[in-house]
């Protein structure tokens, strides 16, 4: 509060984070993931578990909300575990239903180009995973924006079946995808070519 | 103004911006935020970039190393991000709403005067009352760390006379697009 400069720099707090909700943990009640949350805080961090839901943790922690408004929250929270395990679940079958293509095209005069699309459905991170197949092939590699404005990786070189290998062989930053969802497509040849 | 964001749409560009205007945005943080400046230099030293991420709805995102540590509307009041106010609760003045109202908050709502007015929420004393348009740190009912991050769209002595609309509107929580973006 004092206007007078302190030399000395004001350590932060480090503030413990769910690792479920990421959240802190005394707001995972508002979470969508409740359940989740508290065992994976009763596993890890155990005092802290039984401060916030000890018998005695959950008649204060009412504070001046009436038990009927808390009784709507606690609904309200598994209302909101079910939606958001419902999406998690569509939204895995919607995972492992996506494709990653792999497409050698050709660039002028038998100069050849890879684009990989589709990673990112698995959770890899394009810029590294382009990295890492430059190094790997000793070539060129960037994220770009294909046509229809999706992001794509695209290899200098024809390295597609290089590519397909790697990924079946789950290597670093291909290991979250499975190799069944891994086609090699053709380039469809331009009318007039 | 972030409950919908997503960086893929919503993100046009990153900048380092000319030391100039770096140094501008220090001063202003420093003024603005209840931060020394030896704390800032802490948190973004002198020698690295700020990079400013510019987003639609002329909001400003500015990071170190990736991770967002202020923003902007416009011209307007920079604001620290939770994250950050987390780690330095001290830089923005405190409110506080009741448990009752965490939920709604939670869900994108903007803070109503009852909530901040009632036992469970807290203004301060009207002799650090805060005017309209002063950005504030939300703190709830029962918890130790903040919720929200604000800023008043009155007085804090006339919420507690009118006692009804708009107290506080919410610029960033628990859980919104620019939380989940530890990285951008
Ligand atoms: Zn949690």
């Amino acid at each position: 509060m004092s206007s007078e400069t302190q030399p000395e720099p004001v350590q932060p707090i480090e503030v413990l984070y769910c690792q479920v909700c990421t959240f802190p943990p005394e707001y995972c009640e508002f979470g969508s993931s409740f359940t989740r949350c508290k065992e994976w805080l009763k596993e890890s961090h155990p005092a802290l578990y039984d401060k916030y839901y000890s018998d005695e943790a959950l008649q204060s922690k009412l504070g001046t909300l009436s038990l009927e408004a808390q009784a709507k929250l606690e609904k309200d929270t598994a209302e909101k575990e079910a939606k958001a395990e419902k999406k998690a679940d569509a939204a895995l079958k919607k995972k492992m239903a996506s494709q990653v293509s792999i497409k050698r095209m050709e660039r002028n005069k038998r100069k050849f180009v890879t684009a990989i699309h589709g990673l990112e459905a698995f959770d890899v991170e394009l810029k590294k995973a382009s990295k890492f197949l430059a190094q790997k092939f000793a070539t060129g590699a960037s994220v770009t924006k294909n046509p229809q404005g999706q992001d794509e990786i695209v290899v200098q070189g024809d390295v597609a079946e290089d590519v397909l290998e790697l990924i079946e062989s789950r290597t670093g930053v291909f290991k979250s995808v499975p190799s069944a969802n891994v086609v090699i497509v053709e380039e469809k040849k331009k009318k007039g070519e | 103004m972030f409950n919908k964001f997503s960086p893929s749409t919503d993100v046009t560009g990153q900048t380092p911006p000319k030391s100039s205007v770096q140094r501008s945005i220090r001063a202003a943080i420093l003024s603005q935020c209840k931060i020394g400046a030896e704390t800032l230099e802490q948190v973004w030293p002198k020698k690295e970039s700020l990079i400013h991420v510019k987003c639609r709805n002329h909001i400003s995102i500015y990071t170190i190393h990736g991770e967002p540590l202020f923003f902007q509307q416009s011209d307007g009041p920079i604001y620290p991000t939770l994250r950050l106010l987390h780690k330095y609760p001290f830089i923005l003045p405190r409110v506080g709403i009741d448990r009752g109202a965490i939920r709604f908050l939670l869900s994108g709502a903007n803070m109503m005067c009852p909530g901040l007015t009632s036992a469970g929420g807290y203004l301060p004393p009207p002799e650090n009352a805060l005017p309209a348009g002063t950005p504030v740190a939300v703190f709830a009912e029962g918890k130790e760390h903040a919720v929200a991050v604000g800023i008043t769209k009155l007085g804090t002595e006339e919420m507690r006379k009118v006692n009804k609309d708009i107290g506080v509107e919410i610029v960033t929580h628990l859980g919104d697009e620019l939380w989940n973006q530890q990285t951008l």
